[in-house]
């Protein structure tokens, strides 16, 4: 019974999701991407970071990595799995989710708290919040834009897909509220199943009571369903 | 720039023969003012390293400190025993890498991150914060802003990918960094009694392993480019002295050495940089009395055809040197592997000479000790400055306040920190954008994993001040002292340990020089003074150019400790009296105003008992009645005030003149308390308590000054303060 914190050469949150996982007594270990999934894997968080130096592009190698082929097998089985900031964009790119995560419209790299709006309540990672409830979360990436076709986009939003928009602390999805140019202010999606999730938005950084907000604790409670 | 003539007779004579091609360009570059501080070495005897906090102390790749028990966390380091220290150490390093952020900002700048990393990974730390004090020419110069944005981004790209937080620093603008920027980075790690590794080869015959990247022809002569003035030409002529760096490798370098320390496996280590290999092998083997055999065919190496010159001293970066024992040897190999790093074993500790072969020929045969500590020292004539005479100008308020307030020195420096991942690792709990950053130690709870706060707090400070350091060599690194631990006790914290890194200019120049060992004694006195051991440091002496010398730049990066990891912000609540503590040294010369309005004035006098100050700030600021803390420096009182206003909480402050409102004598703070009376008393004897008035709930600031009243809004505050993006975006 173990969440499976996957490493890649690159991944740097991979300590962090350990260390928020086991604060809220979710059994977690950390675990080479060469080594694979253990056999008692109960959930896989894809961490933050920047795996082969996101050198080709951010997320397109690890996405490329046998384990990934493992990760993919069991989120088809309903194993829950989440992916943060680098794990979004590898995510999207090894067709978990639909779209994908570019550069900044800043183009720069931004570390700083926003707002999110929960669009869906009624999946693992947000059953504890109401549809329109608003946290904050802290980002910290460089190419965090959420880029979608419009009519995949439609399909997207039909299928009831998006978990999460970027908004002001009052919960409207404005331009000014969206910190890095991203489609319709998307933060976070879902995959073809409710348990698979990807998010550029750090949960496992709003957790520790100790250094700061705890508003991410109740997204990372998913892996207990 | 090749061996000093003296040098080779020198060496000639040691030798009994002329040096070789390899040998004399290893004793250049390890004689260079860069490694063997020949014109600072002299001076440095003034700083007090000892304490019974430091495990150890300068002269390996980092400083070690013992991190005191959480009960004894907010007792005065003077006070403490060694019993008061947990098994949890940290280490502290300093490094400058100025002439190659000049060449190229970004590389350069990035590269000094990555060193400075390594110093850490060296002694058996993870590293958990990196600080960064930075230096340009004008801000309104094109090229300063070009340099600003490129080491930023460099700073930005390779600390974010190797997931070490930026938690603090410092910016500062002053014409005389025009042809000389400073990039100064401090690294904090962590690690345990059972884990340190120290740079000093333990015994003959282990194996001395190369780890981490293949060796290529980058960065040849860099220690030796770092220790003359830069050219005119420097942009396209030395761009072959800087390195390039891949935080790739050193992320996976981090993550090898925390295996490596895990299972044991290293002996001693220290990592690649200034003089490359030859620097790192011989000063490892002489530190602990040992030679070397080398053979330099053995590196793996990047590109085809080196010779062995280049194998010797290119700085290609993330490469680290271990001493291995026999046995371990595979296993080492194998932890390389897995993390698609190279490893070679490219000799043996031995009891003889330093020597290295190439292609079956002796290229290098030295006695370490000679290489290591054989460099003359300079003798060097100084003169020290003329102090500024009293010249104040009539200004209009209005004008002052505006120009002060929207000067990049003071204003916001969100553009920069909001570019540094600041938050990986899970222990930044004071972010960037107030006085100091505070770093939850959970360690010394007894638990790694509590949440509770039951641990020690780190608060790092990192900087300097080039317009007080103009004004006054002495008094103004005394001052730069007295701020840095000013900023950690308005957290609640007091001082545990600095490192420095002194910045000079062409010190043969005798007026340079003299400022110079003004820096040094003033920093080192303050220091003492405030019982804080400086136990480590880097000097940086040569940037001069074309424009002349930079300011005498003392950067000092300070940690201390705090019970648990709150602090009050530098943000008003708006439900408190304000309060200023501390005693102004009623002067000017230094400040931002007279930067702003012209004119001159003496440095001022700082305060005669700065130990009892700070502990005493650091026990108010720690009081449940205090809502909210802000240092008073640059820019004095008026930037204070105008960064603690929010949208939401003001107040209504009048002051005697514009001295009171400029003065920016460190040592004084601005407290938000319900409970006024007792912070009187607590500086009773200690330091002066002003009034300055209620802080209000209405996003508004009024300043009275004499008989003159400013009104400032929240909004058009925060726009002033918004200059740096507002010029770069």
């Amino acid at each position: 019974m173990t969440v499976a914190v996957i490493q890649f050469g690159g991944s740097n949150c991979d300590r962090d999701a350990v260390r928020a996982l086991e604060s809220l007594d979710i059994d977690a270990e950390r675990v080479w991407h060469e080594d694979g999934l253990p056999a008692d894997t109960t959930g896989v968080v894809v961490p933050g970071g920047f795996s082969y130096g996101d050198y080709l592009r951010a997320g397109a190698m690890a996405a490329r990595s046998p384990i990934m082929d493992e990760v993919r097998d069991a989120a088809a089985d309903g194993t829950p799995v989440l992916g943060v900031c680098n794990g979004a964009q590898i995510g999207c790119e090894s067709g978990l989710t639909e779209g994908a995560f570019t550069t900044n419209k800043s183009a720069r790299f931004q570390c700083e708290h926003v707002h999110l709006r929960v669009e869906r309540a009624d999946t693992p990672w947000t059953e504890h919040f109401e549809e329109g409830d608003v946290i904050e979360i802290p980002i910290a990436h460089g190419e965090g834009r959420f880029e979608i076709t419009e009519e995949r986009y439609d399909d997207l939003v039909d299928n009831d897909r998006v978990l999460f928009r970027y908004c002001d602390a009052d919960g409207n999805v404005t331009d000014d509220a969206n910190p890095n140019g991203s489609t319709h202010n998307v933060a976070g999606i879902l995959g073809e199943r409710e348990s698979v999730a990807v998010l550029m938005p750090h949960p496992e950084r709003a957790t520790l009571p100790d250094v700061g907000g705890t508003d991410g604790e109740n997204i990372l409670t998913g892996f207990r369903a | 720039m090749s061996l000093l003539e003296s040098d080779r007779e020198l060496i000639t004579a040691e030798l009994g023969r002329e040096p070789t091609p390899a040998e004399a360009n290893l004793f250049e570059n390890l004689w260079s003012e860069h490694c063997a501080y020949r014109s600072s070495r002299p001076l440095l005897g003034a700083f007090d390293s000892e304490g019974s906090q430091v495990v150890i102390g300068p002269g390996d790749d980092a400083a070690v400190i013992a991190v005191p028990e959480p009960d004894a966390a907010d007792t005065p380091a003077s006070e403490r025993t060694r019993d008061d220290y947990s098994e949890t150490y940290i280490t502290l390093g300093i490094e400058s890498h100025n002439h190659p952020s000049y060449v190229d900002p970004y590389d350069g700048a990035a590269t000094g991150v990555g060193g400075i990393v390594r110093d850490t990974l060296s002694m058996g730390a993870y590293p958990i914060a990196l600080a960064d004090s930075l230096y340009f020419g004008s801000f309104d110069r094109e090229h300063s802003q070009y340099l600003f944005e490129g080491v930023v981004e460099g700073i930005s790209d390779y600390g974010n990918s190797i997931g070490v937080p930026t938690v603090a620093g410092s910016v500062d603008f002053h014409a005389d960094y025009v042809g000389n920027p400073l990039v100064n980075v401090a690294c904090v790690g962590l690690t345990d009694e059972e884990r340190v590794v120290t740079a000093e080869a333990q015994q003959a015959g282990n194996k001395l392993v190369l780890f981490g990247n293949a060796t290529g022809r980058d960065g040849l002569g860099g220690a030796s480019f770092a220790s003359e003035d830069l050219d005119e030409d420097a942009e396209t002529e030395d761009r072959p002295a800087v390195q390039v760096g891949d935080p790739y490798s050193e992320k996976l370098l981090i993550e090898a050495s925390e295996t490596l320390i895990d299972e044991n496996l290293v002996q001693s280590a220290r990592d690649l940089g200034a003089a490359g290999l030859g620097g790192a092998s011989s000063e490892l083997v002489a530190k602990g009395g040992f030679g070397a055999d080398i053979a330099l065919d053995r590196v793996h190496q990047r590109e085809p055809n080196m010779n062995a010159l280049e194998i010797l001293l290119a700085e290609s970066q993330e490469r680290m040197c271990y001493e291995v024992a026999p046995e371990d040897v595979d296993r080492v190999a194998e932890i390389a592997d897995r993390f698609d790093l190279g490893c070679s074993v490219i000799g043996e500790v031995s009891e003889g000479n330093y020597t290295c072969t190439f292609d079956g020929e002796v290229v290098v045969d030295v006695d370490p000790e000679f290489l290591a500590e054989g460099a003359p020292m300079n003798d060097l004539d100084s003169v020290a400055p003329e102090p500024a005479e009293h010249d104040l100008p009539d200004a209009d308020l209005d004008a002052a306040i505006e120009a002060v307030i929207a000067n990049p020195n003071t204003a916001s420096k969100r553009w920069v920190y909001r570019q540094y991942d600041h938050e990986v690792g899970l222990r930044t709990a004071m972010k960037p954008g107030d006085d100091a950053a505070i770093m939850a130690v959970r360690e010394t709870s007894g638990d790694a994993d509590d949440t509770t706060g039951a641990g020690t707090g780190l608060a790092i400070s990192s900087g300097a001040n080039p317009n007080w350091t103009t004004a006054d060599p002495y008094g103004g690194a005394r001052a730069v002292a007295l701020e840095n631990a000013t900023n950690i006790a308005a957290k609640g914290a007091v001082p545990l340990a600095a490192v420095d890194c002194l910045n000079g200019g062409n010190p043969e120049k005798p007026d340079v020089y003299g400022g110079f060992k003004g820096i040094v004694d003033g920093l080192a006195e303050m220091c003492a003074d405030l019982s804080t051991p400086v136990v480590g440091g880097n000097v940086s002496l040569y940037n001069d150019s074309e424009a002349g010398p930079i300011p005498p730049t003392p950067t000092l990066a300070m940690v201390g400790t705090k019970a648990g990891y709150d602090a009050p912000p530098a943000a008003l609540s708006g439900e408190g009296e304000l309060l200023l503590v501390g005693d102004a040294g009623d002067a000017l010369g230094g400040s931002e105003y007279l930067n702003a309005v012209g004119g001159s004035d003496a440095f001022p006098e700082l305060p005669e008992n700065p130990a009892d100050l700070v502990a005493t700030i650091a026990e108010v600021a720690r009081d449940e009645s205090t809502l909210a803390t802000h240092d008073v420096s640059h820019g004095g009182l008026a930037v204070t005030l105008a960064e603690l206003l929010t949208a939401d909480a003001g107040a209504d402050v009048a002051v005697d003149d514009a001295v009171a409102l400029f003065d920016e004598t460190p040592g004084r703070v601005v407290i938000e308390t319900t409970d006024p009376e007792s912070v009187r008393e607590a500086f009773d004897g200690v330091a002066a308590v002003e009034s300055l008035g209620e802080a209000t709930a209405d996003g508004e600031l009024s300043l009275t000054v004499g008989d003159e009243t400013v009104e400032l809004e929240s909004e058009a505050v925060a726009d002033l303060r918004d200059v740096i993006p507002e010029t770069l975006e």
